[in-house]
């Protein structure tokens, strides 16, 4: 991934990790950039959004584009009004975390054309083997066929972030890795890396290439 | 697929419901249960069955009537307010003995209230939404593996009982994502001789209806209904007990206050302080004897409700007021902390001390 494209947009069926991923790609972006902003652009959940690490991304000097109304009772798709500054803000290395599935990449559609135009991007397809409705690569390829319709643009990349939320253990990393292998193989894409765990580094470094480990987001601590 | 899989509890809801052999879904979106009907939306069609975006939620009660006439598995989910909508529709259920499923997912009320999750239904579902004198089998998860399992067991209730039953959910339990197995054991829809499935000319005409033209008839049928409740009552209440054995200080708590309450019994155990929860799995039937029974040595009770207290009064039905039961909530879609549950227990102490 290195050196980063100036926009990252991260896209994938519903539920398979792309705010932890999106918040951790900033964090990391900051640490070669001056100014890194990330853009919630989530139109489909109504909980646990980017905005619950608001205070994080302050402290690191991360602009958070976000839609005023996220987290409050305002049940609207409402996107931000400061969208347009990913785009027309060139200094500016974004990550874009695109609501689940077609639906929610359809928010996208309205930035593709700027997006293309300016053709310095990386638009990732997050992928969770242990998600219900993408258990092979068969239909995770119809889920990112559904993306694809829905916004207008081609994936560059993937990233497997596959977990079993608080229950999972590295040898449910290793073992998605021929699922993960299996998407890159049918969808020519490269696999950009796979996220894990930040305790779940050391014992994974030596046997999963392109490892990136990652502080998740606390949205209930306690339950 | 593998052994587990990661779920929203509304996905696990759905995909439990099918597992359940429900091939009818009636439904209108509503936050925070919407995964419910979109999930139901992608799959229905795939495996033969229906799923039908109603006009409202009157109307989607009513095709769950008409289906659970029928005699097949049927359901409907929604949240509060869209819960309202349904209580005439529930209550007509009721009053001619369809089993059905119904789902709440609950938010923040009363009226349109907000998205954000909530338990302030508790009134509403134990007590009959509808009008008239009935029960629904209420069933209360605390987890995304309860959100399926407790959604087979109430398709299974409501056959057993020919009654409505419904599953009270809140928007964190239906938001939430956790490891699931889907890999459980599914009973069978019993015969239902009752169901309107056409006589063929070979029997007499199945009639499934809640009016009644002569009292006497209305007041058999509600005796006999009655009837029905105490055998729920004497075999299906079900609960969970934590460390209540020694406990001074009991908790009672169910879905996500249960978890929020489960974390701050252990760490007031780690100060020494002799507390436990009871966990009520059946809302109605509610479980009063284990409560009774805690009443015997526990000093002072403390009910943890995401709502202004409503589960409080059968805790203090429960125990026949044998000790002090306070309150420890939130409102209005905000969730009480482990740290202010832990508060109230300290508080408690303080009193039991004296």
């Amino acid at each position: 991934m290195h050196p980063y494209k100036r926009l990252t947009l991260l896209c994938g069926h519903y539920g398979s990790g792309k705010t932890n991923v999106a918040l951790n790609m900033a964090f990391e972006l900051k640490r070669q950039y001056a100014q890194v902003a990330i853009a919630d652009l989530d139109i489909v959940n109504p909980y646990f959004r980017t905005k619950d690490s608001s205070a994080a991304l302050e402290r690191e000097g991360i602009r958070l584009i976000v839609s005023p109304y996220a987290g409050s009772n305002v049940d609207i798709p409402a996107m931000p009004q400061e969208m347009y500054a990913i785009c027309d803000d060139r200094r500016l290395h974004a990550v874009v975390d695109v609501g689940g599935d077609d639906r929610g990449a359809l928010a996208l559609g309205r930035l593709v054309p700027a997006i293309s135009e300016e053709n310095d991007y990386e638009m990732l397809m997050v992928i969770n083997r242990y998600r219900p409705l993408t258990p092979d690569a068969a239909s995770t390829l119809e889920v990112m066929r559904e993306i694809e319709t829905a916004c207008g643009l081609r994936f560059t990349g993937l990233v497997n972030n596959s977990n079993l939320g608080a229950q999972t253990t590295p040898r449910d990393i290793s073992d998605s890795m021929e699922y993960a292998q299996a998407v890159a193989k049918q969808s020519g894409l490269p696999l950009m890396f796979t996220s894990v765990r930040a305790d779940f580094y050391e014992a994974l470094k030596d046997k999963i290439p392109d490892l990136f480990p990652m502080q998740l987001q606390q949205s209930l601590p306690g339950i | 697929m593998a052994d587990k899989v990661l779920m929203k509890g509304n996905e696990a809801l759905a995909e439990a419901a099918i597992k359940a052999g429900c091939r009818h879904y009636f439904g209108y979106p509503i936050t925070p249960q919407t995964e419910v009907a979109a999930y139901m939306a992608k799959r229905m069609p795939k495996i033969g069955g229906t799923f039908l975006q109603a006009e409202s939620e009157i109307a989607a009660i009513n095709m769950v009537y008409g289906v659970a006439a029928a005699g097949k598995r049927v359901m409907t989910s929604s949240s509060s307010p869209g819960i309202s909508l349904k209580g005439e529709g529930i209550s007509y259920l009721a009053g001619s003995d369809l089993p059905a499923l119904i789902v709440n997912v609950q938010r923040g009320g009363p009226g349109l209230g907000g998205i954000q999750p909530s338990q302030s239904d508790y009134f509403q579902a134990t007590r009959g939404g509808g009008h008239g004198d009935y029960h629904m089998i209420v069933l209360a998860p605390a987890s995304v593996q309860e959100m399926a399992e407790l959604t087979v067991l109430g398709f299974e209730l409501a056959d057993t009982y020919r009654m409505p039953a419904m599953v009270l959910a809140d928007g964190t339990m239906g938001q939430m994502m956790e490891p699931v197995s889907l890999d459980f054991a599914v009973s069978p829809a019993p015969e239902k001789p009752w169901a309107t499935t056409g006589t063929k000319m070979a029997r007499e005409h199945n009639i499934v209806n809640s009016l009644f033209l002569t009292p006497e008839e209305l007041e058999q049928l509600n005796f006999t209904r009655y009837e029905r409740y105490q055998a729920i009552e004497a075999n299906e209440t079900r609960y969970e007990e934590y460390m209540t054995e020694d406990a001074d200080i009991i908790l009672a708590a169910f879905g996500i206050a249960a978890r929020v309450s489960r974390t701050a019994v252990n760490e007031a155990r780690k100060q020494g302080i002799k507390v436990g929860l009871i966990r009520p799995i059946t809302l109605w039937p509610f479980p009063y004897a284990p409560f009774a029974k805690a009443a015997e040595h526990a000093k002072a009770f403390i009910s943890v409700e995401l709502n202004m207290g409503q589960m409080i009064e059968d805790v203090r039905l429960a125990i026949s007021c044998k000790a002090p039961v306070t309150l420890c909530n939130r409102a209005g879609g905000m969730i009480p902390s482990p740290g202010q549950v832990l508060e109230a227990i300290q508080k408690a102490d303080g009193g039991v001390s004296k």
